[in-house]
């Protein structure tokens, strides 16, 4: 419970510091939205219609009710409900990056353990080495790179596109997995890696082998069972990577998700599309750390939550 | 465990000698050498003094000085001695381009990291050190600053700052704390009440003394392993940022500026771009990567004897 109402000031933090941003540094917005030619009477009635005209707690309170009520007005650039633009992009979000960020979880846990079990061999340091290896090339150049050659060159998928349907769309969807998989091969197995190589070294596992059990069964009953408590945590606390992580790929791919929204929103310097962005992934963020940390007292009895 | 005293309570124990007033340095000494032992610790950080020497070179327009200048004559001219990846739209070289990219990257590295570790050791030390209020508001900062998703906050913070290299470095710098401050501030949490603290208090140490000349200096391979993290972690942001016209000028040479154009002369096809600044990019990162893991190795008090 406690930890449910520590959200608050954190939002309000997250508030407070998108509204210093936007709201008092960001310049005259109904300026910038006006364009360059319009007339101080124009600018004006923009500044009235936009709610800048009124004072800055007055503004910042606006800003908490429309927070609160999930009504975050219509978008500067197209006019659009930013409510209806956020539930429209989610859907392509999310069939684009859960895929591929559930099978390189289990893909990687898998390679990590064996990484481990071989610690010091040849196959050990050359995942480490290859996992650095991959972390060292930029994620544009990946799909920059695969975009050309399985699609362009290769015309195994198509190169950019997208089908409404939800049957039809995978077709699209096929190379952007690759891709997402890919990117996630590096970094995950490197902290899968540490995270049971910790446990590796505990005095239990010690206890395990001593007592006469099997390597194999310390490292599938004793070392990763232990080992799946941070890893779920780590794993809650990237989930809403599924929304936020996908903005380059649907950028390079035409796919009309949320990055793809976010992009076109910084572009037009979309304010008020920019501050719902914002509080809605700072609050998913805030929801999962919460669920981590319950989650992690569930399964481990010696962690109490106040 | 991993207390840096246990190493003098071991050596006393081996030579029967009592500790020497030189006991931190020879932690120290301990870990460089076991980097030493590291062969792929030693060749990354010679790779990583090359690359700078070449940067200062090209900063002091001793090497490729005519990088920057256009030659529409010679646009998009084929590999030749003269341009090993061929030139760019506007006839410049494309190798001086990249080389002085090395520039752009490393004083963004160097800049943003250094900002980030200060302020993530000075908050990570006070709110460990103190805790209770100062605790309190250290980590409802951090909380805030993380739930924002960095391709949101950066952006916003460069939209406030303007374009431009130094304000890449702030916003990098600014964003990128996050992770120090709460390893430091576990560390400090660890460290206050252990004897050579408390021995330090029994002979009169203030505040400062103890946070700055005790406790800090065990901490300090945290400081030394998140630079490098960061370091990293900073040239790849700035590569995304230019690519999305977030970053740098676009008349300062930069490897997400290259990309960028590779974007458009893939197809044509002119490799020259990508290939250039994705060969100089994954060397740089290499090194750094392979760099950090073997000093993290070497000044992990847990691999000592290994």
């Amino acid at each position: 419970m406690r930890r449910t109402l520590y959200m608050i000031p954190i939002l309000i933090g997250v508030t407070l510091l998108t509204f210093v941003l936007f709201n008092i540094f960001g310049g005259d917005p109904a300026q910038r939205f006006a364009g360059k030619h319009a007339t101080v009477e124009q600018v004006q009635t923009i500044r009235a219609e936009l709610g800048l005209d009124r004072s800055l707690p007055e503004q910042y309170l606006f800003f908490v009710k429309q927070i609160v009520t999930f009504d975050y007005g219509r978008s500067w650039a197209s006019k659009q409900l930013i409510s209806t633009m956020i539930t429209d992009g989610l859907s392509a979000t999310l069939s684009l990056t859960a895929p591929a960020f559930f099978a390189s979880i289990l893909f990687c846990i898998g390679l990590a353990l064996f990484s481990v079990y071989g610690r010091g061999t040849i196959f050990d340091r050359g995942t480490v080495v290859v996992c650095l290896a991959l972390l060292s090339i930029s994620s544009l150049v990946y799909i920059l790179g695969l975009q050309y050659l399985l699609a362009f060159k290769g015309g195994l998928f198509p190169i950019s596109g997208w089908d409404p349907s939800l049957t039809g769309r995978w077709e699209y969807l096929a190379l952007p997995w690759i891709i997402l998989f890919v990117l996630n091969i590096g970094p995950n197995i490197l902290i899968y890696r540490t995270v049971i190589m910790d446990e590796a070294f505990q005095d239990y596992v010690r206890t395990a082998r001593a007592k006469g059990l099997a390597e194999k069964r310390v490292y599938a009953k004793h070392i990763l069972k232990n080992a799946m408590i941070p890893i779920i945590t780590v794993i809650v606390i990237e989930m809403p990577f599924l929304i936020t992580g996908s903005v380059l790929l649907e950028n390079f791919f035409g796919i009309p998700g949320l990055g793809g929204t976010l992009i076109k929103a910084l572009n037009d310097s979309d304010f008020p599309t920019i501050k719902a962005f914002t509080v809605i992934s700072a609050m998913t963020y805030m929801i999962f750390n919460l669920l981590a940390d319950v989650l992690y007292s569930l399964v481990d009895p010696r962690v109490k939550l106040s | 465990m991993s207390s840096p005293t246990a190493s003098t309570t071991l050596d006393t124990a081996t030579t029967g000698l009592a500790p020497t007033s030189s006991h931190r340095n020879s932690l120290w000494w301990d870990a460089f050498r076991r980097f030493k032992k590291s062969r792929v610790g030693v060749i990354s950080f010679f790779v990583i003094i090359a690359y700078i020497t070449v940067a200062i070179l090209a900063a002091l327009g001793l090497i490729f000085p005519n990088a920057q200048m256009p030659n529409q004559a010679e646009a998009y001219a084929s590999i030749s001695w003269s341009h090993p990846f061929g030139t760019d739209i506007f006839g410049r070289d494309i190798l001086g381009r990249a080389v002085h990219g090395i520039v752009t990257a490393i004083s963004i590295g160097l800049l943003a990291s250094t900002l980030s570790l200060v302020i993530g050791l000075v908050l990570g030390a006070l709110a460990g050190y103190f805790g209770g209020k100062v605790d309190g508001f250290v980590v409802w900062l951090y909380t805030t600053v993380d739930s924002i998703p960095y391709i949101l906050l950066i952006p916003s913070l460069t939209f406030v700052l303007g374009r431009g290299l130094i304000n890449v470095f702030i916003a990098v710098g600014l964003t990128s704390w996050v992770t120090t401050a709460r390893l430091v501030r576990g560390e400090f949490f660890k460290h206050k009440n252990r004897e050579y603290v408390i021995a330090a208090h029994a002979i009169g140490a203030g505040n400062r003394r103890k946070i700055f000349g005790h406790i800090l200096p065990n901490v300090a391979h945290i400081a030394f392993v998140q630079f490098g993290l960061g370091f990293v972690s900073a040239i790849k942001i700035e590569v995304i940022l230019s690519y999305l016209g977030l970053g740098v000028d676009p008349s300062q040479p930069s490897w997400g500026l290259m990309i960028d154009d590779a974007k458009n002369e893939l197809a044509r096809p002119y490799w020259g771009n990508l290939a250039a600044a994705t060969l100089f990019m994954f060397g740089l990162i290499l090194a750094f990567n392979l760099f950090n893991d073997a000093l993290r190795e070497a000044l992990d008090p847990k691999m000592k004897n290994k």
